[in-house]
């Protein structure tokens, strides 16, 4: 199982900052070692959800670099509100994380 | 014989339904052929993106000059009304293709993405807004690449 991922969402006026860090490889398969080509190993699809409803997606390629982060923008969100971020790699690998927004300074 | 043609009768029907299957499932999964694409416009192909139209109205916040090419940091933020994709190809790495961010519900067209580029290279948007798209570039020099070593 991998790493947790690091989300945090903060509310700014009406719009959420989404920031997500995840802990994966991502292996471009043109990288040697000892010789020997380090097979591919990436996340393969992102997906976001603000309490269930599904707001922001990804496919992405191995050219996103080690330990992915990726921020996004919600309108409407509140603080208290639930963001879920799941992620799918090529090896079939998946993990899941939740985090609550929160309010702004 | 009978066993042997019912035997050849029923992989012919597996075969024709695994054919079937496979576009379909390769269309709502990944897009497997536009990731293979060794240049921007096979992968925009593979993706059913034509006629891209220049535009001002995608911001592209990237370093010029990127000290390392496997971390290069950039902002994307589409002005387009209705916008309901971001795509980026990295027009020199070996896969330009790098990704498409989809927004719904509320998701503002904004993405923050870090990328491995391993040379000097544009960096180039196309945004899907309304069933057209649109396109911006912008250029970024990378003095040590992000692939291999």
């Amino acid at each position: 199982m991998a790493d947790p991922m690091k989300i945090r969402a903060t509310v700014q006026g009406d719009v959420a900052d989404v920031r997500v860090l995840m802990a994966h490889p991502m292996e471009t398969g043109q990288r040697k070692q000892a010789g020997k080509a380090v097979p591919l190993h990436f996340i393969q699809s992102i997906t976001a959800q603000l309490n269930g409803t599904t707001v922001f997606s990804a496919d992405i390629s191995q050219a996103i670099s080690r330990n992915p982060v990726f921020a996004f923008k919600v309108k409407g969100a509140k603080a208290g509100d639930r963001i879920t971020v799941t992620w799918k790699d090529n090896k079939g690998e998946t993990r899941t994380d939740e985090t609550t927004v929160r309010g702004g300074s | 014989m009978l066993q042997t043609r019912r035997t050849v009768t029923f992989g012919l029907v597996a075969a024709l339904g695994a054919a079937l299957l496979k576009p379909v499932r390769a269309l709502a999964a990944w897009n497997q052929g536009a990731f293979q694409a060794k240049s921007t416009l096979d992968g925009m192909n593979a993706l059913g993106i034509t006629n891209p139209q220049d535009t001002q109205d995608i911001v592209i916040r990237a370093p010029d000059i990127a000290e390392n090419g496997a971390v290069v940091p950039m902002d994307i933020t589409s002005n387009i009304p209705g916008t309901t994709s971001i795509s980026v190809f990295i027009e020199k790495n070996p896969f330009p293709y790098t990704g498409t961010f989809d927004f719904a519900a509320g998701a503002v067209p904004f993405v923050h993405l870090r990328a491995k580029i391993g040379e000097s290279t544009p960096v180039r948007v196309v945004v899907a807004a309304g069933g057209k798209f649109y396109t911006a570039a912008k250029e970024v020099k990378v003095t040590i690449g992000g692939c291999g070593g």
